[in-house]
């Protein structure tokens, strides 16, 4: 079984916030009354400090635990909605995950099918690659306001470590179809997709390539149809799924979760959070299928192991974890704010200038982009960041620091305030110093809480988010923040 | 420890502006507002000054780069002018700079400017600004408030006390500063105020409401300081010498290190005990007359309290509230109306202390002359936030004392 290829480790996130349709269509119903169908459940929203970098960061920490990253190969972030078109999006993961220079990454893109196909590349070179593939996927989601999509989308990432050796999941083997069926489509540089009607989708592009590429994809791995029992299919609109699960003979409680009613979604993200949050539940020997769709589809087929089940798993980590960490939003406006869908006047103090100086960040990387600093080797304190002398009051060493990873450290508040002075999308701005366990202290920004989350001594976790925006020059500045955990 | 400058220079003279907000003065205006009368109270001309330090923080707003904006402001005789930054303990630096040079011999008769234009802005509250490239990219720049608001969480936390109870006596400080400041023409803020009031004031960040806030405002100090010697030859009779100026600037220890708790000052505390130390004074709360604090959030002034060995640690909201700093306590602190009802232009903040001291030391102090014969007078001035900050204190006194 040790040469087997297939998923490793999986995981996935989903924010926090939880935008209640009802509060969408409370607001845009006048206009947009057709949506009332739609105005039921909650979807999943970014903050304003997260975008598909931070949280394919987040999915790929729930992947990998506290499993060892040094042997990871390749980095793949797949999204049609990455914030750099040219810079490698994968590239500021690979920081944040503190992994080692010498590896491998690349973004991939271009339609909703990017995360299936992504995995299933990955999966295709796991074979002869020199250690595991972290393949991930993220989208944060942008709708017109007032749009089925708006209410439709959510947020949200997957993560999946493939490679050979102990699989949880043995890859048995696919099929892609491609074929230029333009359902909707976003040119370079537009904000919202353009969609032609449901019903020649629903009966041309799902009936037809997605049956298609199922079926193939089972004749070739020798699966037959009644032996599926997970079946990850990534629409959300209503009655689509059941109805292709049926035209392949797939049974309906083999059909997994659309989350639909939680999450909604989340592009090419999707297929791969369904199957993660499908997989906690899987046993030895489960097939598992997967399909992702976008002017063609990807078909994947999965055979749990028994390595599922000796998976190590933390109750805060997984799919459901994420999605049952929740909190309930019905100000639309707030939604609209944080994803600059409306403006508003964000005051004097927001003209300061973010500027990035490049060559610092270059230099600091690891300090800003990987939450590293330093032990000294001869007292063994640790600091951040890491500096030429040590703060050791009883030692000042010199030049005596190694590397020292605070992103994994559990923190807790020292002190703190909310500040409703300073400019943030989200005021008041919570802030503090923090303390790490093992040792090490901090400034830090508190983010995705509520008043009462915040006092001296609360636990905290640190998370990887935007600290800025320079919108003259547009370019994101990334930094690490701490999220309470009670 | 080094001998110190206990009584090797005297205050010869000095001025202070009228703070507030001077729309339609520049910095050269106040400056030579707080020059003209430093000059006339000297004695002196200004050819006879031998060198020249000038205090600005937010020289981008303001004044600009160098310290010629002084020089050309007062037309000073071509001598060196040096410009301090050091947050706002800049005022008590300049006026380091300046004893120090007369106390070693190099200077005969130095002069102190501290300077600050803040309401060039076009908001409320200090510039934002940045603190450098690598603090930009992994630091919170904040507000002030909210820099100095984390005190009371770690305060209440540390000593157990009620938030609610130190919210009362963060309160009284404002409302104790706010009916000191009534008695002073020089004052920007010149209302008496309620507990009611502070207590219920919109919240800037918490627990720090507007009236727990130093207002921000347009100013200059100044202080021209020579040897008694000196002193006396140009015809002065009651000399004013500084006893101790000691600055203790944070070596990240509180950012970086273990074992500081939030609630304090760690470089006052330092600074302090220096400054006692070179004052001879080794009962401060019996011997210390009056004090000048760097009250720019009711909290700081509180903490500052036991920073400075008035108050034994976690006691202080006792002595707040027991009236013990008010202007007819034991020992009255911000007897002038402090930052509290100055504002606080940076550079100028800590000459202006000072200036009170002098003045109340010499009885000249006028409606809110303090009637027990002064003898030592403390300011405190503090730069930066309580993780990462530089902490002065000067203490002058009746030559003699």
């Amino acid at each position: 079984m040790t040469d087997a290829v297939g998923i490793l480790a999986f995981g996935g996130y989903v924010p926090r916030m939880r935008l209640q349709r009802s509060a969408v269509y409370a607001n845009i119903g006048w206009f947009a009354p057709g949506l009332k169908g739609l105005a039921k459940g909650e979807r999943a929203a970014s903050n304003w400090d997260e975008d598909a970098i931070t949280m394919a960061v987040e999915a790929a920490r729930d992947c990998l635990g506290e499993r060892d990253r040094a042997d990871i190969a390749r980095v793949v972030l797949a999204s049609t909605t990455l914030p750099n078109a040219d810079r490698l999006n994968a590239g500021v993961v690979k920081e944040a995950l503190n992994l080692d220079d010498e590896v491998a990454a690349a973004d991939a893109a271009g339609s909703l099918r990017a995360g299936t196909s992504a995995l299933m590349a990955s999966l295709e070179a796991a074979g002869s690659s020199d250690g595991p593939i972290l393949c991930l996927a993220a989208e944060r989601r942008k709708a017109a306001p007032g749009s089925e999509s708006e209410m439709l989308h959510g947020d949200a990432a997957a993560a999946f470590l493939v490679g050979r050796g102990n699989v949880v999941a043995r890859y048995l083997g696919g099929a892609s179809i491609t074929a230029d069926f333009v359902d909707h489509f976003r040119e370079t540089g537009r904000d919202f997709d353009y969609f032609w009607e449901t019903r020649w989708i629903r009966d041309e592009g799902y009936s037809k390539l997605v049956v298609k590429a199922l079926k193939r994809a089972l004749e070739k791995t020798g699966i037959a149809a009644d032996k599926v029992a997970h079946l990850v299919l990534p629409f959300v609109e209503r009655g689509v799924s059941d109805g292709l699960a049926k035209k392949v003979g797939v049974a309906a409680e083999s059909l997994a979760d659309s989350l639909s009613a939680n999450v909604g979604s989340a592009g090419v993200a999707h297929p791969g959070l369904l199957l993660a949050h499908r997989l906690e539940k899987a046993k030895p020997g489960d097939i598992a299928v997967v399909a992702g769709f976008g002017q063609g589809c990807d078909v994947l087929v999965f055979e749990v192991t028994d390595a599922i089940l000796q998976r190590e798993v933390s109750p805060s980590q997984g799919v459901s974890a994420w999605i049952a960490r929740r909190k309930e939003e019905t100000n639309y406006f707030k939604f609209l704010f944080f994803r600059d869908l409306v403006g508003l006047d964000t005051g004097a103090r927001a003209e300061f200038d973010q500027k990035t100086m490049l060559t610092a960040l270059y230099r600091d990387r690891k300090a800003v982009l990987g939450l590293v600093g330093g032990r000294c080797t001869k007292t063994g304190t640790v600091q951040f960041p890491k500096t030429e002398i040590s703060v050791n009051p009883n030692d000042h060493a010199i030049r005596t620091q190694e590397d020292y990873p605070f992103a994994e450290r559990k923190a807790r508040v020292m002190t703190y305030t909310a500040d409703s002075l300073t400019f943030t999308p989200d005021p008041p701005q919570y802030y503090g110093m923090i303390e790490f366990e093992g040792g090490g202290r901090m400034m830090a920004e508190i983010v995705d809480c509520d008043a009462a989350d915040v006092a001296v001594g609360a636990p905290l976790r640190m998370v990887f988010r935007i600290k800025a925006r320079d919108d003259k020059r547009g370019f994101t500045k990334y930094f690490w923040k701490a999220v309470p955990t009670a | 420890m080094a001998k110190g400058i206990k009584d090797k220079v005297a205050i010869l003279g000095m001025g202070c502006a009228k703070f507030g907000e001077r729309w339609n003065d520049s910095p050269d205006t106040l400056m030579v507002e707080a020059y003209e009368e430093c000059l006339a109270d000297a004695g002196i001309e200004t050819s006879q000054i031998d060198a020249a330090w000038l205090a600005v923080a937010f020289d981008a707003v303001n004044v600009g780069p160098s310290g010629i904006p002084l020089s050309m402001a007062l037309r000073l005789n071509d001598i060196g002018v040096t410009k301090v930054e050091n947050y706002c303990a800049s005022g008590t630096d300049a006026l380091r700079g300046a004893v120090y040079a007369v106390a070693s011999g190099a200077a005969d008769i130095a002069l102190a400017m501290g300077c600050e234009k803040l309401k060039d802005t076009g908001y409320g509250g200090l510039p934002v600004r940045t603190r450098g490239t690598s603090f930009d990219m992994i630091g919170i720049v904040g507000s002030a408030p909210g820099s100095f608001a984390q005190l009371a969480s770690a305060y209440t936390a540390a000593h157990g006390v009620d938030a609610g109870d130190l919210k009362r006596a963060m309160a009284h400080v404002s409302v104790k500063s706010h009916a000191n400041g009534v008695k002073n023409p020089k004052a920007h803020l010149r209302k008496a105020i309620d507990m009611d009031t502070v207590l219920n004031a919109p919240m800037i960040a918490e627990p720090l409401g507007l009236f727990d806030c130093c207002g921000v405002s347009d100013g200059a100090a100044c202080a021209i300081v020579t040897t008694p010697e000196i002193a006396k030859a140009l015809g002065k009779k009651d000399i004013v010498t500084v006893k101790a100026l000691q600055i203790s600037s944070s070596n990240g220890w509180e950012l970086q290190g273990a074992g500081w708790d939030g609630s304090y000052f760690q470089t006052t505390r330092v600074a302090a005990a220096k400054a006692y130390e070179e004052a001879g004074i080794t009962n401060p709360r019996e011997q210390v007359s009056l004090m000048e604090v760097h009250d720019c959030f009711s909290i700081t002034e509180l903490v500052t309290m036991e920073d400075l060995h008035i108050s034994r640690p976690g006691t202080a909201v006792r002595d707040v509230m027991d009236g013990f700093f008010d202007a007819d306590g034991k020992i009255p602190c911000q007897i002038d109306g402090g930052l509290k009802c100055f504002g606080h232009p940076i550079g100028a903040s800590g000459l202006r202390m000072v200036y009170e001291n002098y003045l109340q030391l010499l009885g000249r102090a006028g409606e809110r002359q303090r009637q027990d014969n002064p003898v030592f007078g403390l300011s405190h001035n503090l730069g930066g936030m309580p993780n990462q900050n530089v902490s002065a204190v000067a203490i002058v006194g009746l030559e003699g004392a």
